[in-house]
């Protein structure tokens, strides 16, 4: 029983301040930028800063209501950044806006205070105030915006029902689950309908058998409320689920960017290859799994409740992958045949690289199966072979994904 | 978590009733008329059973005035009277103290030197050691308790030990004569060296002997008594000056065993 | 809070290693030992009479109301350096740290010696003082408060500094990004989380302030009904009347004992 949606009552006078503002913090003595020419909509974010002998020099964009996913391993820079967009540090050179306002402007001395900015941000660990029960930790954003306590705690309410939490609203944090608490996290977030939501990790924290179902109320809201946000992470799934477009950050640089399915279907750098790390396939949900564009099924299991028809992703480890010289006979549900691409080793293993085949299904295309070096010496494979690749439906998750 | 925010609210509604009561208080204090003033002794520890004894008998021959004490250490009292405080009356149990306040400027007058005190060896009732002077103290067949050198009956004592030419090997060195005295009460020790007034003050719980060396330099306590400088109630100071040098102060002294001067 | 147990019985603590109780008994007894002493010197016939005296009843209302003034101006004037400590970046916070703690090592006649050399009549603040307002400082009220907020704020200030460290600015980057301004967030966020902290320095604070005698006898004096505290009349009382002395020791420990033990149940039951 979840209740409908609430549009949001600021929408309107949100543009209206953003018209405003945007023509009160015009940045004198600064040509305008190509890539900054508009001062409304989304956010736009160029940042150059050092910290600890590592530099960061990024330039982002977020359209409205797009979700952005920033990939990276640890060091990469993806806390600076997203602190840098909170107005929780300030960066040697940096200009952001956000919706025409200007949020920081190095060139001008320009930072608006954390509290003045109207980002959102939902952290690994939920972070609820330990004294106060989850009803009134949703209130707090908009009681700090001036709203009424009555009508605060009245949405709250009803913020938490849509997380699918309405009846632990009286409950203290220290009474709640990892993923309750997260839910009343995301819920407390949306509350005050930030200009942009940061999401940092949100699911790393949470047990394997929580994230999935934590994952999809964020998806949902995010989706239903048109959110702008920014996300980062190290876990492709998130990334997939959740993102329209992929920025991949690699020592302080963007390596690539595209959307999502994209960038993951075809790495250019050998950086995002690795990032990657996954197999995907688009495509549809269906009962038996996933349906490609062009018709063939990918046997597999679903993550959560998806309806037919809805925008999904099959994804599989390349570990997965099973590498036959000849159609296999037996179990495997997935079977398909390639062209290899590439052999590329990586540590303990060889990573097969596909291309598609005359014979097999397009989507073959940069599909990737990790095999040991004595399988390869034994199979006696090189670049332009045939070969067959087979996965067991059990090794496919299917997600649904971002339209 | 509530009832805590109001104990702290509680506490500074506290704060702000009591200052205004508190600064109302004592300027209204300073206005009063004569007939109730009020005279401030600061007077050494030591004194506090005689002073006790001589304020009714002060506030009665002096009508509309009452006699508050502020009893402490000579040092500190010294220290205070220097830097300001409001006293009237300063008595010390040192000449060196009063000679402090003196040098300051703070001195009405000259200090008088009205009594004095003197060590005597604490033992228990009926002398049971058989002790006569400092030298039964050396030894282990005889355990006894002082002062630390650092306070004054402790300066006292080592005063006596030079006069005498003998090194005393106490169990224990106390930090103030009252512990010395407890000491011997308790049966912890043979002796102790301390004043003959707190001899009179064990109520026969112990026994005082007399030694040559205990009015040595140094070794004998003297007490004086002055008027502080600047004092709003001089009048009054030289009356309890007068009255505690006079023969109803003589008499309690003696009773409580100072010699007087 | 909701913890499971087995199933018949208490909750099952880990087991402590057998070196802790030995030190942990000494240390206790350390304590206990002495104060259990005092219940049996006390002169029980004479004992309501000997609590009962104007001098004692003086001393015992003044100790109450200047602690909890005490309290109140380390709450007042000790939360927000602690929160200068925990949280600011000014240069030199480890020497104003430093500072601030000097109490806490100071022998407290010496901090009274000090306060003296400023605030009496010569001295320079104390000067300007009655020059311009005729406040004289030393043997008022207002000295003992101000001796005993001088011994006791580190208390405080120690307690929350560490309470602050702990809980982190998690809370407030949070509270933060919900829009809270810096003032919000310490008043519904950062003071709420170190409640806790706040309470049991408060506590340590007044405990303290309670038991202040050094820098109390040398900077406010020893005057009845005005400074002496219960701690100066038990040192004026242990000149001549040791039974007096003793009993208003007792006094003492049962009032600092019944505050101590009452917050410290709040403080557990109603947070967290």
């Amino acid at each position: 029983m979840r209740p409908p949606i609430r549009r949001r009552p600021w929408a309107a006078d949100r543009a209206d301040r953003a018209g405003g503002s945007g023509e009160g913090h015009p940045s004198p003595g600064r040509p305008t930028e190509g890539d900054l020419r508009s001062e409304s909509g989304g956010l736009r974010a160029r940042v150059t800063t050092r910290r600890g002998g590592f530099t960061l020099d990024v330039e982002i964009e977020v359209a409205p209501g797009e979700v952005v996913a920033v990939l990276g391993p640890n060091g990469s820079g993806k806390s600076t950044l997203l602190g840098t967009l909170a107005g929780l540090y300030i960066p040697k050179d940096a200009r952001i806006t956000l919706g025409g306002r200007t949020l920081t402007d190095t060139a001008t001395g320009l930072a608006v205070p954390a509290h003045r900015r109207r980002v959102g941000l939902l952290s690994q660990q939920a972070l609820l105030f330990p004294h106060l029960t989850a009803r009134d930790n949703v209130a707090f954003g908009p009681r700090c915006a001036g709203r009424g306590r009555r009508e605060s705690l009245e949405a709250a309410g009803e913020r938490l029902a849509e997380v699918g939490i309405g009846e632990l609203a009286d409950r203290r944090p220290s009474a709640l689950s990892g993923g309750q608490a997260q839910r009343v996290a995301i819920a407390r977030a949306l509350a005050v309908e930030p200009d942009l939501l940061l999401l940092d990790e949100p699911f790393a924290a949470l047990d394997v058998d929580a994230a999935p179902a934590v994952r999809s109320v964020l998806r949902r809201l995010v989706r239903d409320t048109g959110q702008t946000t920014l996300l980062v992470t190290h876990d492709v799934v998130d990334a997939v689920v959740l993102a329209d477009r992929l920025v991949v950050l690699a020592e302080g640089r963007v390596v690539e960017a595209g959307p999502t399915a994209e960038v993951l279907a075809r790495p250019r750098s050998a950086f995002a290859a690795r990032i990657a790390g996954l197999d995907l396939v688009t495509g549809t949900a269906s009962g038996d799994g996933l349906t490609t564009p062009e018709g063939t099924t990918v046997h597999g299991i679903a993550s959560e409740k998806i309806a037919g028809g809805e925008p999904a992703v099959a994804v599989f480890p390349p570990s997965a992958v099973a590498v036959h010289r000849h159609r296999p006979d037996g179990s495997p549900r997935n079977v398909l045949p390639v062209r290899l691409a590439a052999l590329e080793p990586q540590g303990e293993v060889v990573r097969l690289r596909a291309a598609a085949s005359p014979d097999g299904p397009p989507w073959a295309d940069g599909l990737a199966a990790d095999v040991t070096p004595a399988a390869v010496a034994e199979l006696g494979v090189e670049p332009g072979d045939d070969l067959w690749f087979a996965v067991k439906a059990t090794e496919v998750a299917v997600h649904p994904r971002r339209r | 978590m509530s009832s805590a925010r109001r104990l702290v609210l509680a506490a500074a509604a506290a704060t702000l009733a009591f200052g205004v009561a508190a600064c109302g208080g004592s300027s209204g204090g300073e206005q009063q008329a004569p007939p109730t003033r009020t005279l401030t002794v600061s007077a050494a520890a030591s004194l506090t059973d005689v002073y006790d004894q001589l304020k009714p008998q002060f506030e009665q021959a002096n009508p509309g005035t009452t006699v508050v004490f502020n009893f402490g250490g000579s040092d500190t009292l010294a220290q205070q009277v220097v830097q300001g405080a409001p006293a009237d009356v300063l008595a010390t149990a040192s000449t060196r103290t009063m000679q402090t306040a003196q040098q300051a400027g703070r001195i009405q007058g000259e200090p008088v030197t009205y009594a004095t005190n003197k060590l005597q060896i604490a033992v228990q009732p009926g002398n049971p050691k058989g002790i006569v002077d400092l030298t039964s103290l050396v030894g282990p067949q005889v355990t006894e308790s002082v002062c630390a050198p650092a306070v004054p009956c402790g300066a006292a004592t080592e005063a006596a030990e030079r006069a005498a030419g003998v090194t005393l090997d106490p169990v224990s060195e106390e930090q103030d004569v009252r512990s010395v005295l407890q000491r011997v009460v308790t049966r912890n020790v043979d002796a102790g060296l301390v004043y003959v007034t707190d001899v009179r003050a064990s109520d026969g719980q112990v026994q005082g002997i007399d030694f040559p060396q205990a009015t040595a330099q140094g070794a004998a306590q003297n007490y004086l008594v002055g008027a502080v400088a600047g004092s709003r109630n001089a009048d009054l100071a030289n009356s309890w000056i007068q009255f505690v040098t006079g023969p109803q102060g003589d008499a309690v002294l003696q009773q409580a065993g100072f010699a007087l001067k | 809070m909701t913890r499971a147990r087995p199933a018949g019985g208490g909750a099952v603590s880990l087991a402590l290693p057998w070196p802790v109780w030995v030190p942990a008994a000494l240390g206790f007894g350390l304590i206990a030992v002495p104060v259990a002493g005092l219940v049996v010197r006390t002169d029980w016939p004479n004992f309501l009479a000997l609590i009962s005296t104007p001098a004692a009843l003086d001393a015992l209302w003044l100790s109450l109301v200047t602690g909890l003034i005490s309290t109140a101006f380390c709450l007042l004037l000790g939360t927000p350096l602690a929160l200068v400590l925990a949280r600011s970046h000014l240069p030199g916070l480890p020497v104003l740290r430093s500072v601030v703690l000097l109490p806490l090592v100071l022998p407290p006649v010496v901090g009274g010696l000090t306060l003296l050399f400023l605030l009496g009549r010569t001295g320079p603040v104390g000067q300007l003082l009655d020059a311009w307002f005729g406040i004289t400082v030393p043997f008022s009220t207002e000295a003992v408060i101000i001796a005993q907020t001088f011994v006791a704020m580190p208390f405080l200030v120690v307690s929350l500094e560490g309470a602050l460290r702990t809980a982190g600015e998690r809370y407030e980057v949070v509270a933060a990004t919900l829009g809270a301004s810096p003032l919000t967030a310490l008043r519904r966020v950062t003071i709420p989380v170190v409640l806790p902290g706040l309470v049991s320095g408060a506590v340590l604070s007044f405990a303290r302030a309670l038991g202040e005698f050094g820098a109390t006898i040398a900077f406010a004096g020893n005057l009845q009904g005005t400074t002496q505290t219960l701690p100066l009349l038990i040192y004026i009382q242990s000149q001549n009347d040791l039974d007096g002395a003793v009993a208003m020791s007792l006094v003492l420990v049962v009032v600092a004992v019944l505050i101590i033990v009452t917050t410290r149940t709040r403080d557990v039951t109603g947070v967290r």
